[in-house]
């Protein structure tokens, strides 16, 4: 295995293939729980896409010129990568760092504080992509997936998941207690969930709205997944890629950077 | 000797010390946690940390993992530049750490399997070790048991086996039988034996005097940072105490702290108890046999006495 040096300059992460052990220590605790976990991946974005696409889109009518269900289902697909992800990386890595401490074996292992948190933002974009997998199953029986390209959606869900994982390991390395991530919550996520473009366009915010959202990655990866999944190509694609990776590799490089004074010092 | 032959000699112990270290400081803001700590940790042997809360073990064990960096100081765990090639050394470590950490989410065995991948082990021959360890923690009636259905003392020795997965030259144990009752202590201590017989050199801290004794080859006695005595637990007790210990307790012990502190030693008088401490008890003996309504207890002096007279006897929290 290759084992990168213990320092490296600006306190840039020092990445391993060693990470891999990690992610499938947390594969395999899922498989134990596959069923009851796909279940959940299928039955909950479906009474979403059933309860909001029926009940509020016939109130809503079409968007343009797609119906609502259809609207609605690559938005959810992008939200639901955004909590998966950030609810793996908030509530089951804390109990990992502090009440199972899962970590502090690793760390006596080979491992270090960087191999340890890129498997576990690692494993929060898996459960991203795992989640929306299932999503994009349900909106393709449901007739809601307009061509072949919405199986382009799911590297970007994975690199979706990635960047909120690596976010949300930020308000894990600093936070104290559980508690501490409803700030997050209230402040970042739902926020972000409400103004991205997942239940309806954009363009019925105010501009000045409208374009503060694209400052947050949620609104870039829906406008990637959008088109996909209605058959066709999205625009500007290098540019929303490069903001949730942007957002990835700073979020990573800062969790790597705060959780080493957490646990090192 | 000339300066060439000192050179040589210390590269030779750089090679065969399994950990040394020199100067090594550790400083948390104001506080200095271990100031100037020199070891030696020879091959094969089992060596101990011995000291009060807060004396600075467990960051001294940390620092040798490459856990925390030292504040200052030169550092060697197997050969290996430490923190720097920290993961290196680790390789070649097990842990037993202080608070057990096994992995909730895994049955005993899995538990085995899966720490054995962070390590990056796998394969056929991994299931005979696992099995083999297994057996050697007495575990092997119950592999497919969660950890939460396990006693105190089932933890410890998993966490044993668990720490031996790598075939470790080095095994680091923080505290091993704390909160043990006395049948698993005795187990883990008989475990701890055979690692020492197969060769494998250990690192105990402690602050049973019993388990130092029994275990350890040789212990530092550190305080506040520093060590302040280092030896075998025989030689310890030689060079820093007298062989014979007479507590008295009872109502007339002011009376027996002027006459037993002429025939003794040295007196000390903690509490309601008095301590008198000689080579030769017999005339102390003698005058007690006098005073037959004077309790008092005979004893060999042992490693808490010099633990006792060296770090002091108030309470540290």
């Amino acid at each position: 295995m290759n084992d990168a040096p213990a320092t490296s300059p600006l306190g840039m992460p020092a990445v391993s293939t060693r990470f891999i052990a990690v992610w499938r220590r947390n594969l395999r605790v899922w498989r134990k729980l596959m069923l009851p976990s796909i279940f959940g991946n299928f039955g909950e974005p479906l009474l979403y896409l059933l309860a909001l696409g029926y009940g509020f889109g016939r109130l809503v009518g079409d968007i343009g010129e797609l119906p609502y269900m259809v609207f609605l289902a690559s938005g959810i697909i992008c939200s639901s990568a955004m909590n998966t992800a950030s609810f793996e990386a908030l509530y089951s890595a804390y109990t990992r760092m502090t009440v199972q401490r899962t970590w502090g074996a690793m760390l006596d292992a080979p491992l270090t504080v960087d191999d340890v948190a890129l498997g576990e933002i690692s494993w929060a974009a898996t459960k991203a992509l795992i989640s929306s997998s299932a999503i994009l199953v349900v909106a393709a029986l449901l007739g809601l997936v307009g061509g072949w390209q919405a199986i382009l959606v799911l590297p970007v869900i994975l690199l979706t998941g990635f960047c909120f994982g690596a976010c949300a390991m930020v308000i894990t390395a600093v936070s104290r207690s559980y508690d501490f991530f409803l700030y997050y919550f209230t402040l970042v996520m739902t926020p972000m969930l409400l103004l991205s473009g997942v239940f309806f366009p954009l363009d019925q915010l105010p501009p000045l709205v409208a374009q503060g959202a694209f400052l947050l990655p949620l609104a870039h990866a829906v406008e990637i997944v959008r088109p996909l999944m209605l058959g066709g190509w999205p625009s500007g694609v290098a540019l929303h890629l490069i903001v949730l990776a942007g957002y990835a590799l700073v979020a990573f490089w800062a969790a790597t950077l705060i959780l080493r004074r957490r646990l090192m010092s | 000797m000339n300066r060439a032959e000192h050179t040589i000699i210390a590269e030779t112990q750089s090679l065969t010390a399994v950990v040394r270290a020199r100067g090594l400081c550790k400083r948390y803001g104001e506080t200095d946690v271990v100031r100037g700590v020199d070891l030696d940790v020879r091959p094969g042997e089992c060596f101990g940390l011995l000291g009060p809360n807060g004396a600075g073990k467990t960051t001294t064990l940390r620092m040798i993992l490459g856990q925390t960096p030292p504040s200052g100081g030169e550092l060697h765990v197997l050969g290996h530049p430490v923190p720097e090639q920290a993961r290196r050394a680790r390789r070649r470590i097990g842990v037993v750490p202080q608070m057990d950490n096994l992995d909730p989410d895994f049955t005993v065995r899995e538990n085995l399997l899966t720490y054995a991948s962070y390590f990056g082990l796998n394969g056929a021959a991994l299931g005979e070790r696992v099995d083999q360890l297994l057996a050697f923690a007495n575990l092997d009636g119950r592999t497919r048991e969660q950890i939460q259905a396990l006693s105190g003392g089932m933890k410890r020795r998993l966490s044993l086996a668990r720490a031996l997965i790598n075939e470790p030259d080095l095994v680091v144990l923080d505290e091993p039988s704390t909160g043990l009752d006395p049948q698993a202590r005795q187990h883990i201590w008989q475990r701890l034996n055979t690692l020492v017989e197969q060769g494998r050199t250990l690192i105990l801290t402690t602050h049973y005097m019993e388990e130092a004794e029994r275990l350890c080859d040789r212990l530092a006695i550190i305080d506040h940072g520093t060590i302040i005595a280092c030896d075998s637990p025989r030689n310890l007790v030689a060079a820093h105490i007298e062989p014979h210990v007479i507590e008295l307790r009872g109502h007339d012990i002011g009376d027996w702290q002027t006459r037993g502190g002429a025939l003794a030693a040295r007196a000390e008088r903690v509490g309601d108890t008095l301590l008198l401490y000689t080579r030769d008890p017999e005339p102390l003996l003698q005058a007690l046999g006098g005073d037959p309504d004077q309790r008092y207890w005979h004893r060999p002096a042992g490693l808490e006495d010099v633990f006792l007279k060296l770090t002091g006897r108030e309470l540290r929290d």
